[in-house]
């Protein structure tokens, strides 16, 4: 047991409650967030097909839209929740310091290590409060991989007004394959999150009421 | 992607369908709602029935409107769209309509005429060799298109800030309107017909405009999306009210600013 934890269960009122994992704050934003970026992703693939970069299209029925005009409008529809919920996310994880405790330190030796724990299937799940070093490093992955899809879809969108997002990005063509990697890069995140989600049913648990 | 609501003389509209079933609805728009229920999206968004697509599209269509002028209060009039070199040109550069290209409008040059209308002192109109009378600027830009696409072409024309001085267009109004030979329009907002880079086109890399792309005369709109840079223009009206467009009526956002 520690410290905190003693301290809290010797000082606290007997209550029911337990620790929260998950602050409301964080399941809020975490829906809208999911819900946003399956909007963003299906529209997103319908606009693909109009001017596809590969030789491939998505198929119609998994796209949003049923036609370029219309995933437009969904995509920058959703483009606002997924904007404002993000801005908002960001600056409570920040001003709460949710990101500095749950997502460093970070060593590249505790990656390597926890890795192979989870390979051999021995990593612990028993603390859902204290992320492991994988978790670590895939959380900060795919916090930067949502500005990167951010500031390569205002750079599509507005290669005049924001030509210097553009530039960075390389020009108006290679922000669009930016784009589409960190839409692949977030796809890939969700496969791998929704699966251990399934894998430990606590941690959905969590992230629904909390605890 | 193009044009018409009229359709031109000797084109089937069949072919016409065709050719756009890249872009069109199939087979109604009104269907591209039907994907968005399952996500409960609108429940979210509006509260509204979200299995009625008639009450989402509206809510779409809002977040659209909504959009515009959000691309109004982006739009500097000082923010410049990129210049390329000519090296950097797409050649050749892609000719895009719902329909085939020897099914564009083919103007005779000695008939045309551009019909000026609306809030304007001068409304006489204006011929060809009049046109290309005037000063003439030139720009190498990017030309992005809704699909996704861009390239990079060179057009030389008029500016048409100095156009709408010389006919003496009220600025003050809010809209310029473009009707095109096949029945094709557009409406852009007065602050980016005065923008430095928007132009009244005659050529293409220094030649006549050639048919493919909007011969005798298109609109030149760095800083919009291609379907609002009009080809085969024939009339051109200062106005206070939205008359819409041909994309823009059909769900594409109206601002389509770059």
């Amino acid at each position: 047991m520690t410290i905190e934890a003693a301290v809290g269960s010797s000082l606290a009122p007997r209550t029911t409650t337990r620790l929260v994992i998950h602050p409301r704050w964080v399941r809020v934003t975490h829906w809208i967030n999911a819900l946003a970026m399956l909007m963003m992703i299906g529209s997103g693939w319908q606009i693909y097909d109009a001017s596809p970069l590969f030789g491939f299209v998505f198929p119609r029925q998994i796209a949003l839209g049923n036609w370029l005009a219309g995933a437009l409008l969904w995509h920058f529809a959703a483009m606002w929740l997924l904007m404002v919920n993000g801005v908002v996310y960001i600056a409570l994880g920040i001003l709460t310091g949710r990101f500095r405790r749950k997502l460093f330190p970070l060593y590249p030796r505790d990656v390597i290590d926890d890795l192979f724990a989870a390979l051999r299937g021995r990593l612990a799940h028993d603390d859902l409060s204290v992320y492991n070093a994988v978790q670590k490093l895939l959380y900060l992955g795919i916090l930067l991989t949502g500005v990167v899809i951010v500031l390569s879809g205002l750079s599509i969108w507005k290669p005049v007004q924001f030509h210097y997002f553009t530039s960075f990005f390389g020009g108006y063509d290679t922000a669009r394959y930016v784009h589409f990697a960190a839409m692949t890069a977030i796809v890939a995140f969700l496969v791998v999150h929704v699966a251990l989600a399934i894998l430990v049913p606590k941690s959905l648990r969590a992230m629904i009421i909390g605890r | 992607m193009s044009r018409s609501r009229k359709h031109p003389p000797g084109v089937d509209p069949k072919l016409l369908i065709k050719d756009a079933a890249k872009l069109l609805p199939e087979p109604s728009r009104r269907l591209f709602l039907r994907g968005a229920a399952s996500l409960g999206a609108l429940a979210v968004l509006s509260g509204c029935d979200i299995v009625d697509g008639e009450t989402s599209d509206k809510a779409l269509r809002v977040i659209s409107t909504f959009n515009d002028r959000v691309q109004a209060l982006l739009f500097n009039s000082n923010t410049l769209a990129p210049e390329y070199p000519e090296t950097a040109m797409t050649r050749p550069f892609p000719f895009n309509a719902y329909y085939s290209e020897d099914e564009a409008p083919d103007i005779d040059a000695e008939q045309w005429q551009l019909e000026i209308g609306g809030l304007v002192d001068n409304k006489k109109p204006w011929t060809l060799p009049e046109l290309n009378k005037l000063p003439e600027v030139s720009q190498i830009t990017r030309h992005v298109c809704v699909e996704g696409w861009s390239a990079i072409g060179s057009w030389q024309g008029v500016k048409l800030s100095d156009f709408l001085k010389l006919i003496g267009a009220d600025t003050s109004a809010k809209y310029v309107w473009f009707q095109c030979a096949e029945g094709y329009s557009n409406t852009i907002d007065m602050p980016t017909a005065l923008h430095p880079q928007t132009q009244l086109t005659l050529k293409f890399d220094h030649k006549v405009l050639p048919r493919a792309y909007g011969f005798p005369m298109k609109i030149r709109i760095p800083t919009k999306l291609g379907f609002k840079n009009p080809k085969y223009v024939t009339a051109m009206w200062v106005q206070n009210n939205d008359a819409g467009g041909y994309w823009e009526n059909q769900g594409y956002n109206w601002f389509s600013g770059l």
